[in-house]
């Protein structure tokens, strides 16, 4: 039998090595060639099982060239406007709209892509892709946050499910226990989590549609004012192992109510069965209105691509011509709302329940969590001000004056 | 050197007298307007309060770190036992140590760790690190990294330790000197006078680069509250995060560098670091 010298030995393990790390460097779209053009297109890392299989199978099905799918786990956000600032970003990208990607020329318009299926996705979701009026993305799915309340315990406290803020203030306190608390908001008191629910539920919002402040307004005050409230009743739970987003409080029996995502309702249904419902955050006053933030997730192309127009004609061919791959990354693996409403109507997990509910709410009450004008930069000054108002006690009014002075200054830079 | 360290930090430079917003080749002059945004705005709040987080973290870190040094220096058992048992944190990533004092010990909940303890006495739970009034979120920062840190500088002050020749404590006690008080005073501190310097310069340039147990132990997928900010979180958040403000991120990076560089020269000033012992 012949035997191995140590230099062979070592050669040989070598060369497998270097031949498993340029395998590992290829395309991870199971294609060993492609036609035309390569593709490279980034994904944020999805929690639930069987996305990255899904987004990848999409990308191999593509027969007009070869898609390479990176799955970006981590700070996605971040890590994608570090690359459309240089210039080694992907062709195409998944990410929600915001103006200064428009204003620095980061992305290009996708206008010409949507043809008849324009009227399909919902307004809303679509307009939350939209600047100066051209579409930028096209929305793939819709995620949406809601206050979860558990029946039995508010029936026990003989209460009704609150719809207004006053209620939803008085019940959290009556639903507070030694054991239980009434409501979780998030471990930093809903602070970075309902600043759009808090103005919008006093009739205001982040900014006017002419793109003025649009909070320096003593109802914000008020409803900023109502979150201390709360946040000094002792009735909020605070400093939960998990945040809001995951329902782990809400079914282990820490809260009575949570404010949480469409995401969670397979996780909490498991858990309470029908022992659970689901309400928009209410309104202040009659100005006001109950609110539902929805984020929407869409499909992009970088401008500095060197091919455009192959990274839009795949953009067309997966998100506006294959509503079947649509529905399929939606409801087959996680709990996403279909961004056309053709799709929406026809998923049977969404018909009934909480999660019709939830299609109801972002439908008529649906708010863009990120708006296209509001930056990071105005999000940042309005969250310092919540925070020092809500967490601090500072006082409510010279906040968000500060804030608002900030968010002018981001606006004279937008728009002059 | 050349490319990885002067470059970056010339063209930051350059970057801190533009408007530098989503590009790195920036075309609009500002002058000073960055300088001046950042050192009226949130970024100054947080200077002071991190000199304030230096003014105390520094000398309790040198005193821990000096008194479990000569502890354990002392100690005629096991003495590689508890040597390890206090370096050990050192090789912890601060991510994790930032988890376990978050989710375990410090966890908001009536079943953490410290509010179970509160319990046995009859007290309420505490939100330690939702609620800043009371500041009690600064007992978890600061446990948290002197949990992480002391055992670095006691390995430090151990070396400075062994440094000291026996000769001296011998000719100490024979001229009369009692064990103890009197000999570490006189003989044990001046002795490590150029460890303990390095110590002080050392902890804080690392008060002010503080990050990742304050970002993790404070920051939430929505964001970092104003108050217990380092000065480096806020410029993540405002040049590195979707902001991508690199003209006042970088203004910020160079104020923090010459504040870090002004401080440490006084320091050495006052203490007398590189001068002839």
């Amino acid at each position: 039998m012949r035997g191995y010298s140590r230099r062979g030995f070592l050669g040989m393990a070598g060369g497998v090595t270097a031949a498993g790390l340029l395998a590992a460097c290829g395309s991870n779209t199971g294609r060993s060639s492609g036609s035309g053009d390569t593709i490279e297109q980034w994904y944020h890392a999805y929690g639930e099982a069987g996305v990255q299989q899904a987004v990848e199978r999409y990308a191999k099905a593509y027969d007009k060239a070869t898609v390479h799918v990176q799955w970006n786990p981590g700070d996605y956000d971040s890590k994608i406007a570090s690359a459309l600032a240089a210039s080694n970003g992907p062709d195409v990208f998944e990410s929600t709209l915001r103006v200064d990607m428009v204003r620095s020329k980061q992305i290009v318009s996708l206008d010409d892509l949507l043809g008849d299926a324009r009227s399909d996705f919902t307004e809303s979701v679509l307009a939350s892709h939209t600047v100066d009026g051209q579409v930028y993305g096209i929305p793939q799915s819709v995620d949406m946050q809601m206050l979860f309340y558990r029946k039995s315990m508010l029936q026990k406290a003989g209460l009704q499910p609150p719809s207004t803020v006053d209620e939803l203030i008085d019940a959290a306190h009556k639903l507070t226990t030694n054991k239980v608390k009434g409501l979780f908001l998030g471990n930093d008191g809903g602070v970075g989590v309902l600043a759009g629910p808090l103005l919008w539920s006093a009739g205001l919002d982040y900014l006017t549609p002419d793109n003025k402040v649009g909070f320096d307004d003593p109802l914000a005050a008020e409803s900023v004012g109502r979150l201390r409230t709360l946040f000094t009743s002792n009735s909020l739970l605070l400093g939960a192992p998990a945040d809001w987003s995951d329902p782990s409080a809400f079914v282990q029996g820490l809260t009575a109510m949570q404010w949480t995502g469409l995401w969670t309702v397979p996780a909490v249904q498991k858990a309470l069965g029908d022992d659970f419902g689901v309400l928009p955050w209410p309104a202040l006053n009659g100005a006001g209105k109950a609110s539902v933030p929805f984020g929407a997730y869409g499909s992009m192309v970088n401008a500095k691509s060197k091919k455009i127009d192959a990274a839009k004609a795949y953009v067309k061919w997966l998100w506006i011509e294959r509503g079947d791959y649509q529905q399929d990354f939606d409801l087959s693996y996680g709990f996403h709302i279909p961004a056309r409403k053709s799709l929406a109507a026809k998923a049977d997990k969404l018909k009934s329940g909480p999660a019709a509910d939830a299609v109801r709410f972002v439908q008529d009450l649906g708010k863009p969590q990120n708006p296209p004008p509001w930056t990071a930069k105005m999000q940042l000054a309005l969250s310092d001000s919540l925070n020092k108002i809500v967490r601090s006690g500072a006082d409510a009014t010279t906040e968000l004056k500060n804030a608002a002075g900030s968010v002018q200054t981001e606006l004279k830079r937008l728009y002059g | 050197m050349l490319i990885f360290n002067y470059i970056p930090i010339g063209w930051s430079a350059y970057l801190s007298f533009f408007d530098a917003q989503g590009t790195v080749t920036p075309d609009t002059f500002v002058g000073l307007d960055n300088y001046a945004d950042m050192l009226t705005g949130p970024f100054a709040q947080s200077l002071l309060t991190f000199s304030v987080f230096a003014l105390f973290i520094v000398p309790l870190t040198f005193a821990l770190a000096l008194g479990l040094a000569v502890a354990v220096n002392r100690i005629r058992f096991a003495r590689a036992f508890f040597r390890s048992v206090f370096f050990l944190p050192t090789a912890c990533s601060y991510v994790v140590a930032a988890m376990v004092w978050k989710l375990s010990l410090f966890s908001g909940v009536r079943f953490g760790l410290a509010n179970t303890v509160l319990d046995w006495f009859g007290q309420d739970p505490v939100a330690w690190l939702s609620n800043p009034d009371p500041p009690w979120y600064w007992v978890v920062l600061v446990t948290a990294r002197l949990w992480l840190q002391v055992g670095f500088y006691m390995i430090l002050f151990i070396a400075g330790l062994q440094r000291i020749p026996d000769s001296l404590y011998e000719a100490a006690y024979v001229d009369g000197a009692k064990p103890g008080w009197q000999v570490f005073r006189h003989i044990t501190f001046p002795q490590l006078r150029p460890t303990s310097i390095a110590v002080l310069l050392l902890s804080l340039i690392a008060a002010y680069q503080a990050f990742d147990e304050f970002y993790n132990l404070l920051g939430t997928a929505r964001g970092y509250p104003d108050f217990g900010r380092p000065p480096l979180v806020y410029l993540y958040y405002l040049a590195l995060g979707q902001t991508q403000d690199y003209g006042h991120g970088s203004a910020g990076a160079l104020i923090l560098a010459l504040l870090i560089a002004l401080v440490t020269l006084l320091q050495g000033q006052v203490l007398g670091f590189g001068r002839r012992d």
